[in-house]
């Protein structure tokens, strides 16, 4: 565990960058971590964080891509275009919440 | 009478039929087993079948010898589960009502997820090998295939037995080897890791056998499509990988009776509590084996480790006790490497694979994490273990079901 100076204010991260706390992130955070991996949010972007979040307030845990996809309507090739390289992970860490479970 | 119904006669839906037909009283407990067909097939053996170490007849035994007297088993499909009346329909409209219902319809591969994997070279220069059919068919593939590009590709997490890829490959390696076309032959792995397994340790090791064994590995690759004609199999951030032959493990995903039930996640696995293994959502629905959405590999080790916890939980459940918080995740097993040897791996939920000797502590005779030929001997008795303890239900000799860190290097 660290802290990282995100948007003015210091938030707990893990190893990975990952928000510990979700109650921590705001939109500005989620701008913050997004231009440090080369994307400026759009509306679409916006959709995806929204849906991420409920997901996560509703269930306890951050959506998959198929989750995603699902729920928004959005298509994976589109994700990969918003989110490359690995639009589930990325996704969630922009929208404060932790790594999607892998499965070992 | 009271019903337990257990929809699933596989490894782990025999498993139980025969522990609890041990446990419960046979006046106030009638047990059922639904599955399809009477075709049980031990799943570890498909990897043998490409290579023809080991023929269909090797693998596939009748469902009905391996249920214990007592337990009803019913051949059929089943249509949906519907716990809000405590009931299961099956596929011919007939209900199977129930007080205790245990989940254990496995995982099956759905080759569909994939644009245009069943397209025209399906079962012609693409095949799998988690079905029998498939696995059969490429062992003629493989018989034919003098040179060119095999590739490997598993589309999506999880799969089960998440090694099996590996394997593959290191015997495929092997089997070159001995056609004497290895030469002749690039061996690919594709995979969405981001490295040769999930664990980190398993995984440097088994990345330097790939490496030594002259295996191209391509991570983060998430299959997107697969271009028949062209031969090329791509991924959504635009790489393209050409092969002469594609091994595809499709998407895994849960039972359609559990899809149609409305019971599952987005793979339709089982919402499942990861230490008691109950249903998340209803009080009388226990889950095990590769049907869960738990993290732990979905194998047939695992299974047998989660039936001595459910065992004890659906006593526990019969009597109104609280449940057990025992599985720990553990999780066993032998990868074969080629040439007669294997690599055996022993972790849980969280704890890494590690080093050491199995299972007798500083004794072995297996060791853990390394190469070795008592590896490989004791990966092929295994199936012999399959057949008759763990499908009875038994005690596999000095294996727990939680995770022993004795006699292991951390
Ligand atoms: C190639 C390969 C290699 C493997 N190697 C190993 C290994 O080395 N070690 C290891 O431990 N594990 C290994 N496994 C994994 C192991 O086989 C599985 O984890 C194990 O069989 C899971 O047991 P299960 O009872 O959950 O599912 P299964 O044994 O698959 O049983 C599920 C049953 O449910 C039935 N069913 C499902 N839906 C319906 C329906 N709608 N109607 C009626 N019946 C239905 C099916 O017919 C099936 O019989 C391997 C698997 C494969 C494919």
């Amino acid at each position: 565990m660290s802290t990282m100076l995100l948007a003015g204010s210091p938030i707990e991260v893990d190893a990975e960058g990952f928000l510990l706390n979700p109650d921590q992130w705001t939109p500005e955070i989620a701008a913050e971590i997004a231009a440090g991996s080369g994307i400026t949010l759009s509306e679409k972007h916006w959709q995806v964080i929204d849906f991420c979040r409920r997901t996560n307030a509703d269930k306890g845990a951050p959506p998959t891509v198929r989750g995603i996809t699902k729920g928004t309507g959005i298509s994976t090739k589109e994700m990969y275009q918003l989110f490359p390289k690995g639009p589930g992970i990325l996704a969630s860490r922009i929208a404060g919440l932790s790594k999607p479970k892998g499965c070992i | 009478m009271k019903k337990l119904l257990i929809l699933g006669g596989g490894t782990a839906g025999t498993m139980m039929a025969s522990k609890l037909r041990r446990a419960l009283d046979p006046d106030q407990w009638a047990i059922t087993v639904v599955d399809q067909d009477d075709r049980h097939v031990y799943q570890p053996g498909l990897l043998f079948i490409p290579f023809g170490i080991y023929r269909a007849r090797d693998v596939v035994k009748p469902r009905r010898r391996f249920i214990p007297n007592g337990v009803e088993l019913v051949l059929s499909g089943i249509d949906v589960i519907d716990p809000d009346t405590s009931s299961v329909r099956l596929s011919d409209g007939s209900r199977l009502p129930y007080d205790l219902l245990i989940v254990a319809t496995g995982s099956r591969i759905v080759p569909a997820e994939t644009e245009g994997l069943t397209g025209p070279g399906w079962r012609k220069n693409i095949f799998d090998f988690y079905t029998l059919e498939g696995a059969q068919q490429l062992f003629y593939a493989l018989e034919r295939f003098e040179q060119g590009r095999l590739v490997l590709n598993v589309a999506e997490m999880p799969i089960k037995c998440p090694v099996a890829p590996l394997e593959f490959l290191f015997l495929a390696d092997w089997f070159f080897h001995q056609k004497g076309n290895r030469d002749r032959v690039e061996l690919v792995y594709a995979t969405p890791l981001d490295g040769a397994f999930t664990k980190p340790r398993a995984s440097a090791l088994l990345g330097g056998l790939l490496a030594e064994k002259n295996v191209l590995v391509e991570t983060e690759f998430n299959a997107s499509e697969i271009d028949g004609d062209g031969r090329i199999l791509k991924s959504w951030d635009g790489r393209e990988v050409r092969y002469d032959l594609l091994v595809s493990i499709p998407t895994n995903m849960g039972s359609e009776a559990v899809e149609r039930s409305g019971m599952g996640d987005d793979l339709a696995f089982v919402p499942t509590e990861r230490e008691t293994l109950r249903s998340k959502e209803h009080k009388n629905v226990f889950v095990l084996g590769d049907a869960t959405d738990l993290p732990s590999s979905k194998a047939g080790s695992v299974a047998h480790f989660q039936g001595d916890v459910l065992e004890k939980n659906v006593l526990r459940a019969i009597d109104g006790r609280k449940l057990c918080e025992d599985f720990d995740g553990h999780a066993n097993c032998f990868i074969e490497t080629g040439f007669g040897k294997a690599v055996l791996i022993d972790f849980n939920y969280d704890t890494e694979p590690l080093p050491g000797r199995f299972p007798l502590p500083g004794i072995g005779p297996l060791s853990l994490l390394g190469e070795s030929e008592a590896n490989h001997w004791g990966k092929m008795a295994f199936r012999s273990v399959y057949w008759n303890q763990l499908l009875a239900g038994r005690e596999i000799p000095f294996v727990d079901s939680k995770m022993s860190l004795l006699g292991k290097w951390s």
